[in-house]
């Protein structure tokens, strides 16, 4: 099972080649993945929208369906 | 054996005006007739008539269970309001107050995510259309998602062709272990609760978009008091031979792979139940309890009553289902959801589980609560907010934004299975497997001749009278082996009705 977990992995994401070593130890995953995020999370720093606060309140949909 | 689990999914989005007059129903509109006229304009074919839809054969009203609903309480029907048919056989319309679009309907699970995919950039080329009709700095905001967090939903519906002999009632106690558990990984996250007696620093981060609106365990309505399974007995298609499943309980992916597997494991499980292979070893006691329970916990480890005293975790379940699904491949085969995209399916399903088992981080590519907690709870980290922060809501949203520039599932790291080739083109193309193509292809071919169209038939005005309508009551005919060289070699829709009067 853990080797099709393995071939399963992403081939085509951003961040691939970052989470599809081989075999690597769980604390090295974990620093690519904790690196991944960190990049992640500037990134998102960078396209938030800027008043949060009044977008959330703003957005306000009518019930569907 | 199982019919062909013929399938399609409809999205109503999120929408917002920013700079200009907030209202969504014209602004829905606006978004839609933006997009067609610069289809058109593309196309070079600005004087062609658009084609709309034809409501003749609608009835939404109609009850799986054998009865209709009094027409006073009938879910409404807009039939003022945009409609449009496009030549891939989707149909792009308002519905209430949000733009919809209804894929085409499609084959396997991969074709449903590609059509799905296709849906996303017509929405994107939309958006695009639409802010050069507005004023400077006014634009049109998507967001594919199904609440506004404030107790407001609208759906991600998906469809699937059922055998008419199947019993419904057999079928509905069957599949809802499926629709309470899937959103293991089909969940796409919310930041809070928006049920009322539940405040939202309570529960701070769920599975599900939806799980909060669901009150009932089946019925008709989709606005209130909704169902897990619906009942809406609307086939689309001869109604002696055929039923559709009308599911209205899904989130709306952002990860192609959730959407693949919501799909493609939906249509296992109903495979399964038409065949009488799955049996009823997972009925839930309480599904409406179970649906929030596990919604409610990101942890997992939250156990539902089932029918037969047990308790089990949703993921339990889940590998309980996949475990029926493998002896079903054994017994009966796949081939009622394509035998490669069925053979997919089943890994995909059994790496998903595990990788939640184990420990969901390492999902985070592929299940869109999980990528979307990673970023919450490690901007919530970085910069010391409390749990109800705005901030945490508004990545919440932002997830979902459909705009290239702003979207944060797009930076998420998701694995696709579709290239994005593959997507622009099947925002004008049909499948090929199914009578959309026959659809698709003749508005591509003949939009001046045709007058209306719809799921299952297609009119035409050759300037004879009256008008000629098409019926297309088998989802199955009308697929590109069967007409490909038919509408190729007709010239004009005059012919194609003649030679389609002589083969019937």
């Amino acid at each position: 099972m853990a080797e099709r977990q393995q071939k399963s992995k992403p081939t085509t994401s951003r961040e691939g080649e970052s989470v599809v070593e081989s075999a690597p130890t769980v604390t090295e995953s974990g620093e690519k993945l904790k690196a991944e995020l960190d990049d992640l999370l500037d990134e998102i720093d960078e396209v938030l929208e800027t008043n949060a606060e009044d977008f959330v309140k703003s957005y306000v949909q009518k019930g569907g369906e | 054996m199982a019919l062909p689990k013929v399938c399609g999914i409809e999205t109503e989005y999120g929408i917002v005006v920013r700079g200009a007059d907030n209202n969504p129903v014209s602004a829905s509109s606006l978004l839609i007739n933006a997009y067609l006229a610069a289809v058109a304009h593309e196309r070079n074919r600005t004087g062609q008539a658009r084609v709309g839809w034809d409501f003749e054969d609608e009835q939404p009203a109609n009850d799986a269970r054998g009865f209709s609903l009094d027409p006073m309480l009938a879910p409404e029907v807009e039939t003022t309001l945009v409609n449009a048919v496009l030549t891939n056989g989707a149909r792009f319309y308002v519905d209430h107050a949000h733009p919809e679009i209804s894929t085409p309907e499609v084959r396997t699970a991969r074709e449903a995510l590609i059509w799905d995919r296709a849906a996303d950039e017509i929405v994107r080329s939309a958006m695009d259309a639409a802010r050069d009709m507005l004023p400077d700095g006014a634009e049109i905001i998507i967001h594919k998602n199904n609440s506004d967090g404030k107790g407001n939903s609208y759906g991600c519906h998906e469809n699937y062709l059922l055998s008419r002999d199947l019993p419904f009632g057999r079928m509905a106690r069957q599949i809802t272990p499926h629709f309470v558990t899937r959103q293991v990984f089909a969940g796409a996250g919310k930041v809070g609760c928006e049920l009322f007696d539940r405040p939202g620093d309570e529960i701070t981060y769920q599975l599900s978009q939806r799980a909060d609106f669901f009150e009932e365990e089946i019925g008709l309505e989709t606005t209130l008091k909704r169902p897990i399974v619906n009942t809406r007995d609307e086939p689309h298609a001869d109604a002696q031979r055929y039923r559709r499943l009308h599911v209205i309980v899904g989130d709306a992916n952002m990860s192609e792979v959730a959407t693949f597997l919501k799909v493609g494991t939906t249509a296992i499980v109903l495979s399964m139940i038409e065949d009488d292979e799955l049996g009823d070893d997972f009925v839930l006691a309480h599904p409406v309890t179970a649906i929030r329970q596990i919604s409610h916990d990101p942890t997992l480890g939250q156990t539902v009553q089932l029918a037969d005293g047990r308790r089990a975790t949703g993921l339990e379940i889940q590998w309980g289902l996949l475990e029926r699904a493998h002896k079903y491949e054994q017994s009966c085969g796949l081939e009622s959801v394509g035998i490669d995209v069925g053979t997919d399916v089943l890994k995909r399903w059994e790496a998903v589980l595990t990788g939640l088992e184990r420990e969901p981080d390492t999902v985070a590519h592929q299940v869109d609560w999980v990528a979307k907690q990673r970023l919450i709870s490690g901007y919530q980290q970085r910069h010391g907010l409390r749990p109800n922060s705005p901030k945490l809501k508004a990545i919440d949203l932002q997830y979902h934004d459909m705009r290239l520039d702003r979207c944060l599932a797009l930076r998420a790291g998701l694995e696709t299975l579709v290239d994005s080739d593959t997507a622009v083109a099947a925002k004008s193309q049909p499948p090929t497997s199914t009578r959309a193509y026959f659809r698709g292809r003749c508005l591509d071919k003949f939009a001046a001749d045709v007058v209306a169209a719809n799921w299952d038939s297609l009119v035409f005005d050759i300037g004879r009278d009256p008008l000629r309508r098409v019926p297309m009551m088998d989802p199955l005919r009308g697929t590109a082996d069967q007409v490909a060289t038919l509408i190729d070699e007709s010239d004009t829709a005059r012919i194609l009705l003649d030679r389609l009067g002589e083969t019937n």
